[in-house]
């Protein structure tokens, strides 16, 4: 099946309830099109296993989330596959264990590889605590994240005339991405003066600048004041709907019920289950690990997000404009 | 049309109307700021260049056009500040402000670069090399350093090299020292400038006799005159444009984020250790590059490059303003001239028996000790650096 008519099917939410039902919600399920195939990934810290994953796959092209009670080894997880942290059964000089960590993305062993390394494969990640470098404008943020910059390599940084043309182009379209986030009028602020929620635009915005393949968001709206979320579950989707693969790590359940296609819950460094997030909210099993004796609390009263009260919204400050302009 | 209506009570007010007035009162207050700091800061930065020059010119003046005690002091402050090891200083100061202000790396040996910088270029020059391959050697000694000390270090935390690097820096001062290299590096005697700064003076096309200019008064070509004056200022001004150079790049920006969070540069896709390294690379070279012109006029001294010398330069680096092109070369300047202030005023004010002329000395060393403490609590930017940029030191 040609990649390109998957990409473009997916924006389609049937098309995507379409493929996601295809797929059996059981832990560890092979997906039609994996972007991402993790196996027998370990972490221990002392005797505390934080993470032991048997195999997990990633669909391309839609938002899975990675949902978990805290200590489920999420962030950890996160770390792991995307090189800042070992893996235990990694396979190393002086190591060799029977089942060792094996991980592939886009068909691209990342079994011993750094951080750099993975990003450059085209897996960008973004931090649970924001990475904003703060002594920096909000403009140099974002030209951070543009990739195969020449006037980066230290030969060439002296001779502007050699990287001045490139430099232009990546500051359009930082600017652009800014614009997006509504971040643009900030641009010469030092990043240090922005809000949290801000900041976590930032980081979103700078991360695309790489023009990644998967956007990997740990924890996006932990601190975000809940006017900016909205825009912000709007900038996943539609990263989604341009083909690009998210996979998140959330506790806010209104927002892993809202946008995510997919659901893969960890507890105690385990995937217990994984499934669309109506099958794997009513699974025992997620009801025991993750919400323990508050089972009998409301998951996520969802009906702000629905689709009815934002028209609602709309409606309203499209009536005050018209009273504005008279 | 987008006038804002204040909301009266009673009415109906959407919440995208709330969200955007809380919008507008956080976005509007740092713009005003902003602009007014931006004002502030160039007027700012006129009226203490102008103040600079005012005072440089009256000492100037007092110093060519009076005797005694004043006069005097005002020209040994003068030509302190154009004293060829001043800008020698300057340039390792400018190599340092590389590694700590825009890449964050805590090196506590820069004097340890100026030392094997030295050492190269004298034992290179001293075995009758020609001079451009002494300087070259000078910079590879340093560059083979930066890469031993780098290497181990540059993947762990930041403290690990400060301890390395100072506790490499003394490794180089005894090795230098000991009696059994005393064929090369000349022990704890150290080698004599009339060794190897022949070649040196052979370039000069200043001819000879001497030139007063003002309080001023060198040989043209000389062991300590106008022509190695003329190099080491003109170096500082070459290092200077090479840096700012570097400094205003994708590179140079690339720098600071690594000073900012290097896991995050590393989830952009950079290699961290790579630039790390450059960095330490090219600091180290512009030390080794100052430690060749601070034993010109001199000799080569273990000693002198201990590492009092290495807290003169961080000293330095702080006064004139860590992560600014032009801040080094002021700290250096200021650092020296002040000082020699301070124990001229010491000397000239305390009667003898409560201080001799030694104890002045002394006590202006302590004095600047006290001066590098209140400037890290009361002005930690140093003199040109941005306020604004320390302000999220997070």
């Amino acid at each position: 099946m040609p990649e390109q008519t998957v990409v473009t099917d997916l924006s389609d939410p049937q098309a995507r309830r379409a493929l996601v039902q295809g797929i059996e919600a059981t832990p560890g399920v092979a997906k039609p099109d994996p972007i991402l195939t993790v196996d027998n990934i370990v972490r221990r810290f002392g005797g505390m296993t934080a993470v032991d994953v048997d195999h997990l796959e990633v669909q391309r092209g839609i938002i899975t989330a990675l949902i978990g009670p805290n200590g489920a080894g999420k962030t950890t997880f996160f770390n792991l596959i995307t090189g800042f942290d070992q893996a235990t059964s990694a396979k190393t000089m002086f190591h060799r264990p029977a089942k060792a960590a094996h991980w592939s993305f886009n068909g691209q062993s990342l079994d011993n590889t750094s951080a750099s390394a993975v990003s450059r494969a085209g897996m960008v990640r973004t931090f649970q605590l924001t990475k904003a470098l703060s002594r920096m404008t909000v403009l140099d943020n974002m030209m951070l994240g543009a990739r195969g910059q020449r006037g980066e390599q230290l030969l060439f940084s002296w001779l502007q005339p050699l990287w001045g043309r490139q430099e232009r182009q990546n500051t359009a379209k930082a600017l652009e991405l800014l614009d997006r986030f509504q971040l643009l009028e900030k641009k010469n602020d030092y990043a240090g003066s922005l809000s949290g929620g801000q900041r976590k635009l930032l980081e979103m915005a700078r991360a695309l600048m790489t023009d990644p393949t998967m956007i990997m968001l740990d924890e996006p709206m932990a601190g975000v004041n809940p006017a900016l979320t909205q825009s912000l579950l709007r900038h996943i989707q539609d990263l989604r709907d341009e083909g690009m693969t998210v996979l998140f790590v959330e506790h806010d359940m209104h927002m892993v019920r809202h946008i995510s296609d997919w659901v893969v819950v960890m507890a105690e460094g385990r995937v217990v289950a994984e499934g669309e997030s109506q099958v794997v909210m009513a699974d025992q099993a997620v009801i025991d690990a993750y919400l323990g004796a508050h089972h009998d609390t409301d998951l996520g009263d969802d009906s702000l997000l629905e689709d009815e009260a934002l028209q609602q919204l709309a409606r309203e400050v499209a009536e005050e404009e018209a009273g504005d302009d008279k | 049309m987008n006038e804002q209506k204040p909301p009266v009570h009673g009415d109906e007010v959407s919440p995208d109307d709330l969200v955007e007035d809380y919008e507008i009162e956080v976005d509007e207050l740092p713009e005003e700021l902003l602009e007014e700091s931006t004002k502030s800061k160039t007027v700012k930065t006129l009226i203490l260049t102008g103040v600079g020059v005012f005072v440089l010119a009256a000492m100037w003046f007092v110093a060519t056009n009076f005797t005694g005690t004043i006069p005097n002091l005002c020209a040994q402050v003068l030509r302190e500040a154009l004293k060829p090891q001043t800008a020698a200083v300057a340039i390792a100061v400018i190599g340092l402000n590389i590694h700590f202000g825009f890449t964050g790396l805590l090196n506590i040996g820069q004097a340890g670069f100026m030392l094997l910088g030295a050492y190269g270029f004298a034992i290179a020059l001293s075995n009758g090399l020609p001079i451009w391959l002494a300087v070259l050697i000078g910079l590879a000694c340093a560059a083979v350093f930066s890469l031993l000390l780098g290497i181990p270090t540059l993947k762990l935390r930041g403290d690990y090299l400060a301890i390395v690097t100072i506790s490499a820096a003394e490794i180089l001062r005894y090795v230098g020292r000991l009696s059994q290299l005393g064929d090369v590096t000349g022990g704890s005697h150290g080698l004599a400038g009339s060794a190897y700064r022949g070649s040196f003076t052979d370039l000069s096309f200043f001819g000879d006799g001497r030139t007063a200019v003002g309080p001023f008064n060198y040989h043209n070509t000389g062991v300590d005159g106008w022509w190695v004056r003329a190099v080491a200022w003109a170096t500082v001004a070459v290092v200077l444009l090479i840096v700012w150079l570097l400094v205003r790049s994708p590179w140079g920006r690339l720098l600071r984020g690594v000073r900012e969070d290097e896991d995050a540069i590393r989830s952009l896709g950079k290699n961290v250790y790579m630039i790390k390294m450059q960095a330490l690379l090219i600091g180290g070279s512009l030390g080794a590059l100052g430690g060749m012109i601070y034993v010109l006029p001199t000799s080569v001294q273990p000693d002198a490059m201990g590492r009092s010398l290495t807290f003169f330069i961080w000293t330095a680096l702080l006064l004139g303003g860590a992560a600014t092109i032009f801040g080094p070369v002021l700290g250096a300047i200021l650092f020296f001239s002040v000082r020699i202030l301070i124990r001229g005023v010491t000397d000239a004010v305390v009667p003898d028996s409560i201080m001799t002329t030694q104890q002045a000395a002394q006590f202006s060393w302590v004095v600047v000790g006290v001066m590098l403490m209140l400037l890290v609590i009361f002005r930690p930017q140093g003199i040109l650096g941005n306020k604004r940029e320390l302000q999220f030191n997070a």
